[in-house]
């Protein structure tokens, strides 16, 4: 699977659209992370645990998004988007979407 | 002095420094730590553009995404504290927002090392909220993220 978020595959030809395809997250912070980033804050840098978190998140959400590619039958996903959006406090929600194509 | 005056008043007071003296100190060697990678990287560019000029052709493309959180100190959120009552440009945050911004394209950039540049770079970001009220200000996720090609040949 060939994820791009430019509009096209360099060097390859677009020879079908299976139209928006997505995938999306919410977590939520567990206590243990939240606790070790409070005291974190006092001196700033970086969070790590909620690097993580969010990383991990995204991969899901990149994988649901895949994984609803290949059951159209899709080789490559283009124009490959993310948002972050909080529904809730302590909670965010992680979205992946773009286009599904198959390329030659 | 009553015992509670002294906890109300000297904690808050100790976070502070603290998070002055050591805060600056982490964000000092932070802005090192990025200059250095950055040095690395000055042959790939991360463009903003979707389409490489003609004499470049494009062998394969992969995307790239990096992300981190970052937050200020108990210092500048202090001082921030005074700038949101008189209005004016907060400085103290636009260091946390330069260090994640570059933080997030350098590991973009690092996710895939050997990529000749990275074309239709996005930055994206968010404010992290924490469940305990407003510890989370001054908390901020970054992410990079574009499409990293290798050229057919070196143009």
């Amino acid at each position: 699977m060939i994820l791009t978020n430019i509009e096209n595959v360099p060097g390859r030809q677009i020879v079908q659209h299976f139209g928006l395809v997505q995938g999306s997250t919410i977590r939520a912070k567990h206590f243990g992370r939240d606790f070790a980033a409070g005291l974190k804050n006092i001196v700033g840098g970086e969070l790590k645990g909620y690097t993580e978190l969010l990383q991990e998140s995204r991969a899901e959400a990149t994988s649901r998004m895949v994984a609803q590619a290949m059951e159209l039958g899709a080789n490559a996903v283009v124009n490959v988007r993310f948002t972050t959006s909080s529904v809730a406090q302590g909670a965010s929600e992680i979205l992946a979407y773009g286009t599904a194509v198959r390329v030659e | 002095m009553s015992i509670e005056l002294i906890i109300g008043l000297g904690v808050p007071i100790v976070l502070i420094i603290v998070g002055r003296i050591v805060g600056a100190r982490i964000e000092r060697a932070h802005f090192e730590d990025i200059a250095r990678r950055e040095a690395r990287f000055l042959e790939q560019p991360a463009l903003s553009i979707k389409r490489l000029a003609p004499p470049a052709s494009i062998r394969s493309a992969e995307l790239a995404t990096g992300s981190v959180v970052v937050s200020v100190d108990h210092f500048k959120r202090f001082i921030s504290g005074f700038r949101m009552f008189f209005g004016g440009e907060v400085r103290s945050y636009a260091t946390l927002i330069e260090r994640a911004r570059r933080e997030a394209v350098l590991r973009m950039k690092e996710s895939q090392p050997d990529a000749d540049a990275y074309i239709n770079t996005r930055l994206e970001t968010s404010t992290i909220s924490s469940a305990s009220g407003d510890q989370g200000m001054g908390t901020i996720e970054v992410l990079a993220y574009g499409t990293a090609v290798h050229y057919d040949r070196a143009p």
